[in-house]
């Protein structure tokens, strides 16, 4: 039984540790690779290759194959949970492999990593792929209000750079083309209830996170997932995370066909693929069964597919239209045109030839520029095109490529009930709204497919276990997680509606409004992120309460609208794609941190994410929700007939837009009289990011540094209206200049005579900030420094409408960078307390 | 039959008379302070906008304390993860008084806004390969837990009723005393130090 839960993948990675006598510890996959990376680390040498790791050390080597006897000394485990062998003993020899024997190693590599037999930063890739996640508070510090201070933890050793291995961290799991039943959403309620805080949290990937997990609790979690048919395998990590799709396929109206089962046939094809070992980042796909609708996302997806059909001599083929380079993160990609056809036989062998370009092409060193994008903008899309299919034809045939989507149409889900009548309901207007926003019919007669409403993707122990109750009653287990984080329960007779929707009220998970205003998306931001700058899920939760209060006012044109939120530049919240986004930046108001939002405009959720936003306007934190009435209300009084937000923001104009916020940055009041404004959503602290930020340095603060900067937003911002009207060269060059006014605010805190002559604007930032690494990010390093120095030297360059938009979200965020940078500088440095 | 990882929940007696996101700030405090002995506080987790759901936790390494609200029922909660040395009577009394106290902490937060049963609490084993939710796992805990909730309370005059009988269900009984309790007695009656394995 558990055995056909898993499909076999190809190019299993074990790890094996060759104990002989002395020196050499030997991570191999069977398999040999191509690039070797060599970094050299205290009393170890590390080579890296495409599926090969080999660790040497200094210390004492063990045998921890499973096939050889076990030497290893188990260290003290005092927070593992009392039943682990329990669940090992109950899963022994019943999981599928390579899948029991992986988990099996990586509690062995837990085990090498608290002996100090494991170099942390290896470690970390192994926890990673293994969808073992860092939190906020992980490298052991945390903000208390006033001051960083160091937490208790017992210190030895770590699971990464700076990582505690003490600090319970996130879990994170995929849910390929997010297809459940109803079996693994009991396993999941089990594991959130034993193991994390009680919520199962769904991304917007359509996977599951956890939190608060501890890494020796991380093996029995599997062994039971596993036990469903669910992997963590390469959930984290520079892999292929977990392939969505559009979570209507096979019941939509206007798809061209089912993608499911060809998303599942590529999530288990590429698992553990030897051609997917050698990537400097992640890699994620996506499928959409029409070009139309958003569901897929695959505009913004490293790789997307969309369903195609041709006809060849009166036969219909299906098979796909593939884009590449797509992608959000800080400076955002459309993606790009791979082929226009390819068929679902060479689905699976097109992609392993773009695996194959990118771990032998894409960057290694710089992570900052290691996405597949990166790569098709330098090399053009014209060559990659030629390397990915002259990669391709000197593939080695493997039969699975035809075996894994052979006849899989009729793997198609069914229905467990005949197909049936909405029943007539009057004066129930819940239900009625409900109906409204979350029922849709299928293509299917008599059948619809029921979205069911998460808070912020949050789900707890209970109504997972209701939800599995339900989908077994009115379904044959047919549910789907979205990337709306939601969940669609699909197959439903028209005939049950009123009854599901009754069981689900009945577990508060009867909320109208999915896909709505209300159906705010938001990332983890500082709640449990490492990289977050403001409260995402603080502003998501504070706008939903405040939507849903007046749900029944709202005009139907904005109920249609979009909020998506992200707690920092890196658009895990996909804020680029909505009408309304929003991202967290930080800024110094009358000497105090004060969190603050950028409100993101000209997005396009339609179209499988058409267009991507631009920052206009950051705006504190606690006047988010003032920002999104005074814009709401400013789409209704001005639309025309039925203009759609994103066609109403290109005819008004970015600028009357920002006009309107624009007040509310004004007259902020001291932290004396307002300090709430200080601190952000959900947490009463003063707002810090402290806990995030290392080192600090001396400096004095300059008045018409902030002068300087604002001139240099408002530079950016002009840049993307000229990019609006259609004045290409124009939105380069106020970008690039935008560089260079928050290049020399900078500069001018150090040096008050700095000309505005480039070169030396240039010259003295690279001198006392880019040599002295004062503006490097903790986490991205040089990359905003470089994206300066890049812009300068392609001045005078011709711009296309694709480099323009580049160019002013480079700047945009070169000049939140130089904020950051003032804040360390200006900053007192004694409360921080930096761990090594 | 080893019972670890044990639930304890003390209701509020009548309605929340205090706006639970007060607590967030509350517990804040706690980490910044590790006011709790024997646990390092990390981190605070607000999920209000869950319905029926876990509440505001104080998150800690070694055990959780909350604001609970699960089963739209408010309550003190306290979460054991790590596992502690002992016998299982000592881990159920160190449970009940890790609760008690911190029922005792809320009350003391919100005076007069925030009361809590002196009669019933819940105590539940969240683990589910230590203690499945099985009728075998009710014979062989009851009369440990009843032994130790007769050393707790100081008198047999309460009565256990078994959770829900659902297999997937952690295994959990709801404790009702004929006798009110003193929540600083209980909170007195386990607190010694905190061993784990």
């Amino acid at each position: 039984m558990i055995s056909r839960l898993f499909e076999n993948y190809a190019g299993r990675v074990s790890l094996q540790f060759a104990g002989v006598s002395g020196a050499q510890t030997r991570l191999d996959s069977g398999t040999k690779g191509r690039n070797h990376y060599r970094s050299d680390f205290e009393n170890s040498a590390v080579i890296i290759n495409a599926t090969r790791i080999i660790i040497l050390m200094g210390v004492k080597s063990v045998a921890a194959d499973r096939h050889r006897p076990r030497t290893l000394t188990r260290p003290h485990r005092h927070f593992m949970k009392a039943s682990h062998a329990i669940w090992k003993e109950r899963f022994k020899g019943k999981l599928p492999e390579p899948i029991g024997s992986e988990i099996d190693q990586f509690e062995t590599e837990i085990d090498l990593r608290k002996q100090g037999k494991i170099d942390e930063k290896v470690f970390a890739e192994t926890r990673l792929r293994r969808g073992a996640y860092g939190q906020r508070y992980d490298n052991g510090q945390r903000s208390d209000g006033t001051a960083s201070r160091r937490l208790a933890f017992a210190d030895k050793p770590t699971k990464g750079p700076n990582t505690m291995w003490d600090a319970p961290g996130m879990l994170r799991i995929k849910i390929p083309f997010g297809g459940l039943n109803p079996a693994q959403l009991e396993t999941m309620a089990e594991l959130a209830e034993e193991y994390s805080d009680g919520i199962a949290h769904v991304t917007t990937r359509q996977d599951f996170q956890l939190h608060f997990i501890h890494i020796e609790n991380g093996p029995a979690l599997m062994r039971r997932l596993a036990a469903v048919g669910i992997t963590t395998r390469e959930a984290c990590g520079n892999a292929v995370r977990n392939v969505t799709a559009c979570p209507y396929a096979g019941v939509c109206q206007d798809e061209t066909f089912d993608v499911s089962p060809y998303a599942n046939a590529l999530a288990w094809f590429l698992m553990g693929h030897p051609d997917t070992m050698d990537f400097g980042r992640k890699f994620k796909p996506a499928f959409s069964g029409c070009a139309q609708h958003p569901c897929g996302l695959t505009q913004m997806h490293d790789i997307g597919y969309t369903a195609a059909v041709r006809e060849i001599d009166g036969k219909i083929e299906r098979g796909f239209k593939v884009v590449v380079g797509g992608g959000l993160g800080p400076v955002p990609r459309q993606a790009r045109l791979l082929t226009e056809f390819a068929s679902v036989e060479e689905l699976l062998p097109l992609t392993q030839a773009v695996c194959r370009v990118f771990g032998k092409y894409g960057e290694k060193k710089n992570r900052n520029a290691a996405r597949i994008k990166f790569l098709v903008d330098k090399w053009g899309i014209e060559k990659f095109r030629e390397e990915v299919f002259a990669a391709r034809k000197e593939l080695r045939d493997d039969p699975r490529w035809r075996d894994r989507v052979k006849n899989v149409e009729n793997s198609a889900e069914g229905p467990l009930k005949p197909p049936g009548q909405i029943p007539a309901v009057n004066g129930n207007d819940i239900f009625q709204h409900w109906l409204k926003a979350n029922v849709r019919d299928q293509r299917q007669p008599g059948y619809v497919m029921c979205a069911v409403t998460l808070p912020l993707g949050d789900i707890t122990a209970d109504q997972l276990r209701a939800l599995a109750d339900f989908v077994g009653r009115y379904t044959r287990g047919t549910i789907r997680t979205t990337v709306e984080q939601n969940f669609l329960i699909r197959w439903v007779s028209k005939s049950d509606v009123l009854a599901l929707f009754n069981d689900l009220e009945a577990v508060q998970l009867g909320q109208p409004g999915a896909g709505s205003i209300v159906d705010v998306t938001a990332c983890p931001g500082t709640d449990t992120c490492k990289l977050g700058i403001s409260s995402s899920r603080g502003l998501g939760g504070e706008l939903r309460q405040r939507l849903v209060a007046k749900s029944h006012e709202l005009d139907e044109a904005v109920t249609a609208l979009h909020i998506k939120i992200s707690g920092c530049f890196n658009s895990c919240g996909v804020h680029h794609v909505a009408d309304l986004g929003f991202y967290g930046v930080s800024r110094t108001v009358n000497g105090y941190k004060v969190p603050h939002f950028q409100v993101v405009l000209g997005g396009q959720w339609e179209n499988n994410a058409g267009s991507y936003g631009l920052p206009i306007i950051a705006i504190p934190s606690k006047r988010a929700p003032d920002a999104v009435d005074r814009i709401t209300d400013y789409y209704v009084k001005h639309r025309q007939k039925a203009e759609k937000f994103y066609a109403f923001v290109k005819r008004v104009g970015k600028g009357s837009i920002r006009d309107l916020l624009e007040p509310l940055n004004q007259n902020l009041p001291s932290h004396s009289a307002e300090p709430g404004l200080y601190s952000d959503w959900g947490d009463p602290r003063q707002y810090s990011i402290g806990d995030i930020g290392v080192g600090e340095c001396a400096g004095e603060v300059v008045s018409r540094f902030q002068f300087e900067l604002t001139a240099a937003e408002r530079l950016v911002f002009e840049a993307g209206l000229h990019l609006d009207e259609g004045e290409v060269q124009r939105a380069g060059e106020t970008a690039y200049a935008a560089f260079l006014k928050a290049a020399r605010a900078l500069v001018q805190v150090q040096y008050d005579d700095v000309s505005s002559e480039p070169d030396e604007i240039i010259s003295e930032f690279k001198k006392r900030f880019f040599d002295t690494q004062l503006f490097f990010d903790p986490f991205v390093g040089a990359k905003f420094a470089n994206d300066l120095f890049a812009a300068h030297a392609a001045r005078g360059e011709q711009f296309t409408p694709d480099t323009a938009h580049h160019r002013i979200a480079e700047a945009q965020l070169f000049i939140e960078a130089v904020y950051n940078c003032h804040n360390k500088l200006t900053s007192s440095p004694s409360p921080i307390t930096v761990r090594a | 039959m080893e019972l670890q990882h044990l639930v304890i929940k003390i209701p509020v007696a009548g309605a929340l008379a205090v706006d639970p996101a007060k607590t967030v700030d509350l517990f804040h405090q706690w980490v910044a302070r590790q006011t709790v002995p024997g646990v390092l506080l990390i981190d605070v987790a607000e999920l209000l906008h869950v319905p029926d759901g876990p509440g505001v936790i104080a998150v800690g390494y070694e055990a959780d304390f909350a604001l609970d609200h699960t089963g739209g029922i408010w309550g003190a909660l306290y979460r054991r993860k790590t596992p502690l040395a002992g016998t299982n009577q000592e881990r159920i009394a160190q449970a009940v008084a890790s609760a008690a106290q911190t029922a005792l902490r809320l009350q003391e937060a919100f005076p007069g806004a925030l009361n809590f049963s002196r009669t019933e609490f819940e105590l539940i084993v969240n683990d589910r390969g230590l203690a499945p939710n099985s009728a075998g796992t009710y014979a062989t805990a009851l009369p440990e837990i009843e032994t130790s909730l007769r050393a707790v309370l100081g008198h047999a005059n309460f009565k256990l009723t078994r959770h829900d009988r659902d297999l997937r269900q952690r295994f959990g009984v709801t404790v009702e005393s004929a006798q009110p309790f003193d929540l600083a007695a209980l909170a007195g009656a386990g607190s010694r130090e905190v061993v784990t394995h």
